[in-house]
């Protein structure tokens, strides 16, 4: 395989290549014992490959549990979910060194250091050239001075900067976030991204991010998918829903949304 | 990075097996307490067994015709014990640094992650069990070792049968969360009566003693007694700790497999830890 030409401008939206992400019905119900609970309810979308989409919601919405179905360590109860056109029900193994993660909620052993932790994921993702690798992006990220500290004993921003160069060991062509800058002061998280920023311009990689932080998403996202109870309720570029709702920002927007009995375009569809 | 950087995902890779073990490692080389008390319980027992030994050796005829079965057999029984708890504590510490959630988005396979919790385990045996075989030669001047090949089948059959009770230990885990950890420090424990590690299956009562012939450790502590009063190798016995750590492994393994499968389909592998 060659390196991905530099795509900074426009999403990939070509027909002749899968999407880099397709969801259709994708369903989760959970058995409690109060009954069972839906928290993805028929949920269909797709992602353009390059593109960088926010999924927005409340809490509860259904935001984790549709990224861990994506992820596949959690399997759907029903629906389909295709990763850079693979189906990752039945061949997820053949994607998975092609995409990361990474999630303030989902450490990274606490007792290892910097190096070793990026040391074993690099052998998990199949790296040949592991040291150069960490020691690169220790360089980018600004974490050569950590390197030989425990990951436990990192302060947050240093830690979510080490799950960054986690999830970009492989330089994946799909990048899937979950809240990437939460709990982190405003120059850290702004620098957060800027990285990320920086990284899909010279790949070209699907950035799929969970975040609550709506000028983050405005800044961020060519488009922007809104869960609300399970379900996707609206979805646009940042501008396009700002015009929609006649808003000045997103997150009047969101809070239009998350209060509204029926967002508008449930309405919108329902009059169709 | 050049794309080319990443090889291919094969469906079993060695190297991911290693990056396991590596991990494991690290975590084991990082803290001398814990090298430490992986000899510190078997090497105490040894020496609390050999005294006993010694002392039953001037006033029991059965234990003097025997010299060291007692040494042997508690060095044995740590076999077992250390097989199945260094399965079970290398998943544990992933439980406990909520890390199953960023390996399970890796390539790494269930298959892959299982043989490197062997292979730690292992490693964790021979840590914790050499150096107390060793000391007992200034100790008590017996050498286990001198048991010679009966002493390695002894030792591969033992620890087979830790690790089907340490995969076991995780699909229980897996479906009850942390509120199981316990299982892990009891669960061999359990088995030690009807093991008959420092005793015959003779003097179980007829009902016991045949839970006790189910079991491979019985028939590993039997044949061990045979060779230590005898000198002679009981095959009989071999034979059927293999076959039944044989079908107790498939089982293991199909156990700790659904266990896995049910996680995935209640969401554990993201939501556990402490």
């Amino acid at each position: 395989m060659t390196q991905r030409p530099p795509d900074p401008s426009a999403a990939d939206a070509s027909p002749l290549r899968p999407p880099a992400i397709a969801v259709e019905a994708l369903t989760k119900r959970f058995d409690t014992p109060g009954g069972a609970v839906t928290a993805v309810d028929a949920v269909s979308f797709r992602v353009a490959r390059g593109s960088v989409t926010g999924l927005l919601g409340g809490n509860g919405a259904g935001k984790t549990t549709t990224i861990s179905m994506l992820l596949g360590v959690l399997l759907p109860t029903a629906g389909r979910v295709e990763i850079l056109g693979v189906d990752m029900a039945r061949h997820r193994h053949a994607v998975l060194a092609r995409m990361n993660f990474s999630s303030p909620y989902v450490e990274l052993p606490h007792r290892l250091t910097v190096q070793e932790n990026l040391t074993v994921y690099g052998h998990l993702y199949g790296l040949t050239c592991v040291k150069k690798r960490v020691r690169d992006l220790a360089d980018q990220l600004d974490l050569a001075r950590f390197l030989n500290r425990p990951s436990g004993g990192l302060s947050a921003g240093q830690k979510t900067r080490v799950a960054l160069a986690k999830a970009l060991l492989n330089e994946p062509e799909v990048l899937l976030l979950d809240e990437p800058t939460a709990s982190l002061d405003p120059d850290t998280a702004d620098w957060i991204r800027r990285y990320l920023e920086a990284y899909r311009a010279r790949t070209g990689a699907t950035i799929l991010l969970a975040s609550h932080n709506m000028p983050e998403v405005e800044r961020l996202c060519d488009d922007v998918l809104v869960m609300r109870r399970g379900r996707v309720v609206d979805q646009g570029a940042p501008s396009d829903l700002l015009a929609r709702y006649g808003r000045a920002t997103l997150e009047e927007v969101f809070l239009d949304i998350a209060r509204a009995e029926t967002p508008m375009t449930e309405r919108a569809n329902a009059a169709d | 990075m050049r794309r080319t950087d990443v090889v291919a995902s094969p469906a079993f890779s060695p190297r991911r097996v290693g990056a396991m073990v590596l991990r494991y490692w690290y975590l084991l080389r990082g803290s001398w307490p814990r090298l430490l008390e992986l000899a510190y319980w078997p090497t105490v027992q040894m020496i609390l067994w050999g005294y006993i030994n010694q002392f039953m050796a001037t006033s029991s005829g059965w234990v003097a015709q025997g010299g060291g079965v007692l040494v042997s057999a508690v060095l044995l029984w740590d076999v077992l014990f250390r097989g199945q708890l260094g399965v079970s504590i290398s998943f544990l510490e992933e439980m406990w640094s909520r890390n199953l959630g960023h390996l399970f988005v890796s390539p790494l396979r269930p298959g892959e992650w299982l043989l490197s919790l062997m292979a730690m385990s292992l490693l964790r045996t021979l840590l914790g069990v050499i150096p107390a075989a060793l000391l007992a030669l200034p100790f008590f001047g017996y050498s286990v070792f001198g048991l010679g090949l009966p002493l390695l089948l002894f030792f591969a059959n033992l620890i087979l049968m830790g690790w089907s009770l340490g995969l076991v230990i995780i699909a229980l885990i897996l479906r009850y969360g942390m509120g199981a950890e316990g299982l892990a420090w009891i669960v061999t424990f359990m088995l030690a009566p009807v093991s008959a590690v420092y005793y015959p299956v003779a003097v179980l009562p007829g009902w016991l003693q045949a839970v006790a012939w189910a079991l491979p450790s019985a028939h590993v502590f039997e044949g061990l007694r045979a060779v230590v009063y005898d000198g002679a190798m009981r095959w009989d016995h071999l034979a059927w700790a293999v076959g039944l750590n044989a079908l107790y492994m498939a089982v293991a393994v199909g156990v700790f497999l659904y266990g896995f499968h049910r996680a995935r389909v209640r969401g554990a592998l993201l939501q556990t830890g402490e």
